[in-house]
């Protein structure tokens, strides 16, 4: 991937999560990061992508390449048009989930990124963006 | 669909993880090691993580509900291999692993495994 440009990776089925963790690591391991960094950032995405899935109903994944001087970094986008959260401190706290997750995915993935946004209506879908900085 | 083979060796099974493992995968893992240490009567479990490059929560959740369920049909189950990188993003995500028991590499998994069944004979034995 060139790094001006912006893609997105569908997220509708289980295998789709898998796609978007093969797309975050190729494009983290294009940057350079270590592998420790490619493998909390992928980690971060993997939980999303499938909240994306599980919980919003399906959406999308862009990546982007981001500049902040001489340092590069990654930017996910997480979005879909699903039911959104009515709650999102609870739905960010360790260890709650709506469903029967472990409810680690939402507070996991910010501990794992240098920037985390989090936007959610009810009835009209949830975005989530993450950054990491190499 | 994909599904990740069990090898029995006596009265252990053994697992090595190898494919990208999607959340179906994961789950279908589960029920046939469940299945498998029912109809074997196996009193222990090795699962051999070192070729995944990622345990998130849902692959975290699999192995300790792996862990849990062979717990109570009376089998150990040892965690190997786990690489680093995975280990230190696991803290982070915050993923404990409860009464998951994890070894260096297979060797060492296996050595945990016989002295973890020796002590509980032992016991027994002492008990009858
Ligand atoms: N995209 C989403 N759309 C709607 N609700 C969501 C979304 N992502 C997360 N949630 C809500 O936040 C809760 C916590 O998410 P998470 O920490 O990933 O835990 P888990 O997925 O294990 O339930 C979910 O149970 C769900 O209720
Ligand atoms: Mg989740």
């Amino acid at each position: 991937m060139d790094a001006s440009d912006s893609r997105t990776v569908k997220l509708t089925t289980e295998q789709d999560v898998v796609s978007a963790r093969q797309a975050v690591r190729q494009l983290c391991q294009e940057l350079g990061f270590s592998l420790v960094e490619q493998t909390k950032t992928v980690t971060a995405a993997s939980e999303l992508a499938r909240n994306t899935v599980t919980h919003g109903g399906g959406g999308e994944m862009r990546l982007q390449v981001v500049r902040n001087g001489t340092r590069r970094g990654v930017r996910l986008t997480f979005e879909d048009r699903g039911p959104g959260m009515p709650d999102i401190e609870k739905a960010m706290s360790d260890g709650w989930s709506s469903g029967d997750g472990l409810g680690m995915g939402l507070s996991g993935a910010r501990r794992l990124v240098n920037e985390f946004e989090i936007e959610s209506q009810p009835g009209e879908g949830t975005r989530v963006s993450i950054a990491r900085w190499k | 669909m994909e599904r990740i083979p069990i090898l029995q060796m006596g009265e252990f099974l053994l697992v090595t993880i190898q494919v990208e493992l999607s959340d179906q995968v994961a789950l279908t893992l589960q029920d046939d090691l469940t299945e498998r240490i029912r109809t074997t009567g196996a009193r222990g479990v090795l699962i051999d993580i070192s070729a995944l490059e990622l345990v998130d929560s849902f692959i975290g959740r699999m192995i300790a509900n792996i862990a849990g369920m062979a717990r109570i049909l009376d089998a150990r189950t040892v965690v190997v291999g786990m690489q680093p990188a995975v280990a230190i993003t696991l803290v982070e995500l915050g993923l404990t692993l409860t009464g998951v028991h994890t070894a260096l590499n297979p060797d060492r998994g296996m050595q945990y495994l016989r002295a973890a069944l020796a002590e509980e004979v032992h016991g027994h034995g002492r008990l009858g």
